[in-house]
């Protein structure tokens, strides 16, 4: 790997990957051109370039804004979201792998809200336990009967994937109520053309910048069948929502207004935003903003952040809501677990992406299982997220397990459990030139009539050595994702 | 459904505008504009302070913003140092630029989907600027210096948003919040500054210190145009005329009430925007007061109550404004 004594030392000199599957230098694959091409001008490059392109690669996000924000006590700070240069690469080839998977599964997930909002057949076949859906928080009874627009419940999903030690692609979760993070696969790809497009030199990347348009498109396409020029508004928390930054991305990007709650109202059974020139009629509404908060009438009566009404105008099909509500149960750990049958059911299709082997502690088998083996699994919870909560075995002490297993006897429905998988790891750029860190993929996927996927995704990063916990809460950062043409 | 097409290079009522956005577009100007008459402020009035008596000097600055009680409350004395304390790095005084660029970013965060992303981008490099100030900057070898950081800053941002930002309905709200506050500055200047110099004169007899005329105009931004429309000198009447009722000079009242008569006619025609109505009355009253009266006249009655009255008519019309355009935002 070394160019030679006379040469620099190359940044890639000391790389080890050890057993973990690397992203760049693929153990067990035939070569890539495009990966060897990329990999001959890393290792041509002085670590103290790549140092410096990472400081104006901070620098230029902290200036743009390109923040969350941490509120502790009375301060406020915004922070960036760790940005790593090294781009991830994913080849055509696999990138058709992610896409078809994520497709199927996103229309497995459709068709799965729509029975259990409607027949149940799903659950008078006992294909997925009854209780598991209805006696879930996160189902809505307020949403049985109600025919949404073009049966789509999840307009937009992430999924997040996973790599083995083989490369096989495996899906861990399905975020199907308001995920976020797409602003940060478009700001990552600008970064990187402004420090690193050398890099990029000589490679076919597939562009990321379609996105708002693809999604203010499905948007259209959901808008009551009445309206000809449909009025897209995204519906945001306010500014001191942590991902404010990606509401405002996309509503840049979409060219549509960015309104809070207080700026809607309903009147006439119609949803109306308050405008200079008075009040002018509404018709899609991308939320950013949980369940709960939505309609102070259907949910949370505390709610200051949403529209009086509003579910109600829905169901009237006054306007349309992207998501539906109700989906956190399609994308919650425990059925999450039944994800493969579901497939089956509905699509009558194997699973293209293979779910993580889970077992649900809920029932019995799954309980017992994952007690005898606890300190060589990860166990969930599964009303949590962010990376909150869990234990991963292998990294934990014996109190750690012990604790651990105690929490786990006395709620057992609370958690799942998997194997533990070794992430695939990338070149990172560290204290010691550039070292394997442990990554994951987040795609996103937007549908209206169709599914469209954006060519790239959120590649997070654990930048803690040996840590596979990417959460941006947790030491997590990002690198840009390139899909090879 | 509103046409969104471009008409003889007319823009024919394009997009909504959402009220309160409308409104928070009004503050970022406002405070932007408020930074760079506090620099020059500031600028100024150590020149003054070199001098004249140091105490009444910074005392003006303090007037001026109306801020003597909110200043007394935590220091003894107005000296060069406290004042710049409390003006440049004093994060609990809200008219401090701490807290002013801190609220024009967070106006600007609101609008971040509608200004231009060069907008947001010099406004966050210039608030790390404002906010990396330490006590060392505000040594009075350093004051002229960050003085001017802070008038090159605002006068970025006033460029930028020149030459980037959309001019839709949103950029004539700015406007109007530019405007606004320079015809505000202008007059609590005059205020202050006036009567002190004027009041000197008339009991020294007919030899005045011209350097106290100058640093008002300088304060103003005027101090070169003033001279080139009156060279024989400096008298009263003249100098209030001109910081007044001049139809050229950027930051007299006049100017500035005329560009926010020319704004909301613009809303109304282009946008028809019914809520024009009222603020509009209000700008016709105020202009045509204006030109029924001299300078002369003006003085003869009294100009510190003409000031005030102009002042008081100013943030009316803003709360006008405010009230049927932007949701009472």
């Amino acid at each position: 790997m070394d160019d030679g004594g006379r040469a620099m030392r190359s940044v890639l000199a000391d790389y080890d990957p050890q057993s973990f599957f690397c992203e760049m230098f693929r153990p067990g694959q035939p070569p890539h051109p495009a990966l060897d091409h990329l990999l001959g001008l890393l290792r041509r490059m002085p670590v103290a370039s790549l140092r410096r392109r990472a400081a104006e690669a901070e620098r230029d996000l902290l200036d743009r804004g390109i923040t969350f924000t941490v509120y502790s006590d009375a301060t406020a700070i915004d922070r960036i979201l760790p940005f790593d240069l090294i781009p991830r690469v994913i080849t055509a080839d696999e990138w058709r792998v992610i896409e078809t998977g994520v497709i199927q599964r996103v229309r497995a997930l459709n068709l799965f809200l729509h029975d259990v909002y409607h027949d149940q057949k799903i659950l008078k076949d006992g294909i997925v336990p009854a209780a598991l859906v209805l006696g879930n928080p996160a189902y809505c009874p307020a949403m049985q009967g109600f025919d949404v627009p073009l049966g789509t419940y999840v307009h937009v999903c992430g999924t997040d994937i996973i790599r083995d030690e083989t490369g096989r692609f495996l899906v861990l979760e399905d975020n199907a109520r308001t995920p976020s993070g797409v602003a940060y696969v478009v700001e990552n790809r600008h970064v990187t053309l402004r420090v690193l497009s050398d890099l990029m030199a000589g490679l076919d990347v597939r562009a990321v910048d379609e996105y708002g348009l693809r999604l203010q498109r499905a948007m259209t396409e959901i808008a009551p069948a009445s309206v000809t020029d449909p009025q897209v508004v995204l519906l945001s928390p306010g500014i001191f929502n942590s991902a404010y930054f990606e509401h405002v991305f996309l509503a840049r990007e979409m060219g549509i207004p960015l309104v809070e709650g207080r700026d809607l109202l309903v009147e006439d059974g119609r949803v109306w935003m308050r405008t200079t020139a008075g009040l002018a009629p509404v018709h899609t509404i991308y939320r950013r903003l949980n369940d709960d908060f939505l309609d102070p009438d259907a949910f949370r009566p505390d709610s200051q952040l949403g529209v009086r009404g509003l579910i109600a105008a829905w169901r009237r099909g006054a306007v349309a809501i992207a998501n539906a509500v109700g989906t956190g149960v399609a994308d919650d750990k425990a059925v999450y677990a039944y994800m493969p049958r579901i497939i089956r059911y509905y699509l009558a299709e194997e699973p293209i992406l293979p779910n993580v082997e889970t077992m649900i502690c809920a029932e019995p088998e799954g309980l017992a299982h994952t007690l005898a083996q606890l300190d060589r699994l990860v166990v969930k919870p599964v009303a949590e997220s962010g990376g909150y909560g869990l234990l991963i075995g292998p990294h934990a002490s014996l109190t750690e397990l012990d604790k651990f297993r105690a929490r786990l006897q006395a709620d057992p429905a609370n958690y799942i459990s998997q194997p533990m998988i070794n992430l695939s790891v990338s070149p990172t750029l560290c204290d010691a030139g550039l070292a394997p860190r442990h990554v994951d993929l987040r795609p996103f996927a937007v549908t209206g009539r169709d599914t469209w996927v954006l060519p790239g995704g959120l590649t997070r990063v654990a930048l803690r050595p040996g840590s596979v916990v990417v959460n941006s809460s947790q030491g997590g950062g990002s690198k840009d994702t390139w899909v090879l043409a | 459904m509103m046409s969104r097409e471009v008409i003889g290079g007319t823009i024919a009522a394009s997009g909504h505008l959402i009220a309160r956005h409308a409104g928070s577009t009004i503050w970022l100007a406002r405070y932007m504009e408020r930074i760079e008459n506090l620099a020059r402020l500031l600028d100024v009035t150590k020149t003054f302070a070199r001098d004249d008596g140091e105490g009444r000097t910074w005392l003006a600055i303090l007037h001026i913003n109306g801020d003597e009680h909110h200043f007394f409350a935590r220091h003894r004395a107005a000296d060069a140092e406290s004042v710049a304390y409390f003006y440049l790095l004093d994060k609990a005084n809200p008219s401090s630029v701490q807290a002013v660029i801190g609220w024009a970013r967070e106006n600007a965060r609101t609008l971040r989907a509608l200004i231009s992303t060069e907008m947001w981008l010099h406004i966050n490099v210039f608030r790390n600027q404002i906010t990396r100030l330490d006590l060392g900057d505000i040594a009075s070898d350093r004051l002229s210096a960050v003085c001017a950081m802070l008038r090159e800053g605002t006068q970025a941002h006033t460029g930028i948003t020149e030459g980037t930002f959309y001019r839709d309905q949103c950029w004539h709200f700015y406007m109007l919040g530019r405007h606004l506050e320079r015809a505000d500055q202008t007059t609590r200047l005059l205020d202050t500054r006036f009567h002190a110099v004027a009041a000197e004169m008339a009991s020294d007899g007919a030899e005045i210190d011209a350097g106290q005329w100058i640093a008002l105009l300088r304060a103003a931004a005027g101090y070169h145009a003033y001279r080139r429309e009156y060279p024989h000198g400096y008298r009263p009447v003249e100098v209030a005329g001109f910081l007044l009722k001049n139809g050229a000079f950027p930051r007299s009242v006049w100017l500035n009430l005329s560009q926010v008569e020319w704004h909301l006619s613009q809303l109304r025609s282009r946008y028809h925007l019914r809520g024009v109505a009222r603020p509009m009355e209000r700008i016709d009253r105020l202009l045509a007061m204006m030109a029924s009266q001299t300078v002369e006249q003006i003085i003869t009655r009294g100009l510190s109550p003409f000031l005030d009255w102009m002042q008081a008519e100013v943030a009316a019309l803003h709360e006008d404004i405010a009230t049927e355009l932007c949701g009472g935002a």
